[in-house]
């Protein structure tokens, strides 16, 4: 299958990406990490062999970059927490709902993002964290528990 | 139970339009992306150029199949392709002038979408001079082949880069303006156009 312009890919999932972005590393780190994404999914473009699944493709580049990123900042500096509630950036709604995101486990908080946020299906989640698709679930799941609790 | 699966499937983020931007910039500028395309206004309506960083490749009319011709873009040249209207000045000064009357050297072109026989043929319109035309068969002749007019017809009619590549200047034995892709009355504009601006120099 021939690949389409790289143009379509940005003017469809650039969106999708950057809203799942801010679920896994805050709204301010996630321009960053969006252009990281895109640049590096331009640098591997014209290599790839077919063009089946690209949007699960470029998911798990972006999904890569926003854990590097997480690292980054875990290691940079150790008492981040005040990075991990950054005042959100006017129009944004449901503000609890963005901060109870944010305060979830790490492996609760990429699969609910991943998929609520990026509109994935659960086999989709699962290869892209690499885990089973039950496994998938069972953090979808205990992401969700968290947030009823936290937001009642 | 659906409520905060409803929320969150409805959770709106802030738009990432500087961020897209930005990488659209830097693509381009680094060379990541090696195609960049951009619209320019012009009397006849919009145009879109497609330049790679040799030059222009190709110019569409707004009447033409856009996306099938960035498809072919993609097959032939690479699919790094990106929306970048900065990329397209050099072309957009040199339409504009054009359109203001002053006909300057072409920009830098990048012929990859054309073919050898096609380039002969173009070569032959381009030497054409402004205000004047000529028919298909005189073009075909000085191209290599004068029983060739057919296959000249055809390699004008599918000119990647019309307009800085004169095909409108070739015209029908009896006169007649016979085909354009960006439809006959452009074609006739373009003519007229150039010979005012013949006679005003």
């Amino acid at each position: 299958m021939k690949l389409p312009p790289f143009q379509i890919l940005v003017d469809e999932y650039a969106h999708p990406l950057h809203r799942f972005l801010c679920g896994l590393v805050g709204v301010q780190a996630a321009e960053d990490c969006l252009q990281e994404t895109l640049l590096a999914a331009l640098d591997a473009y014209a290599r790839l062999r077919h063009g089946r699944n690209l949007k699960g493709w470029l998911f798990t580049i972006a999904y890569r970059k926003g854990i590097d990123h997480l690292r980054r900042s875990s290691k940079e500096i150790p008492s981040a927490s005040v990075d991990d509630h950054p005042a959100l950036p006017e129009p944004v709604r449901d503000i609890e709902l963005w901060e109870g995101v944010a305060a979830l486990p790490p492996k609760q908080k990429t699969a609910v993002t991943l998929r609520y946020l990026g509109d994935l299906p659960y086999s989709e989640v699962a290869s892209i964290m690499d885990i089973s698709a039950a496994a998938a679930r069972q953090n979808v799941r205990a992401g969700l528990v968290s947030l009823r609790k936290e937001l009642a | 139970m659906n409520d905060i699966e409803g929320r969150l499937g409805s959770l709106e983020a802030p738009s990432p339009e500087g961020a897209v931007k930005r990488f659209l910039h830097e693509s381009f500028r680094e060379g990541k992306a090696r195609v960049a395309y951009g619209s320019i206004l012009s009397p006849i309506g919009r145009l879109t150029a497609v330049v790679t960083h040799r030059g222009l490749a190709a110019l569409a009319f707004e009447t033409d199949d856009l996306e099938g011709l960035l498809q072919r873009v993609a097959a032939k040249l690479s699919p790094t392709i990106v929306r970048l209207g900065s990329a397209v000045g050099e072309t957009r000064s040199w339409l504009d002038a054009y359109f203001s009357g002053w006909l300057e050297p072409s920009p830098p072109l990048d012929r990859s979408l054309i073919t050898p026989f096609q380039n002969r043929v173009l070569s032959a319109a381009a030497s054409i001079p402004p205000g004047e035309v000529r028919t298909y068969g005189q073009v075909a002749a000085q191209a290599g082949n004068p029983k060739a007019a057919r296959a000249a017809g055809r390699a004008l009619a599918t000119n990647p880069i019309p307009i800085i590549l004169p095909c409108h200047r070739v015209v029908a034995a009896d006169g007649a303006l016979r085909g354009y892709a960006g439809g006959l009355d452009c074609k006739r504009l373009l003519i007229d156009h150039e010979r005012a601006i013949t006679i005003r120099r």
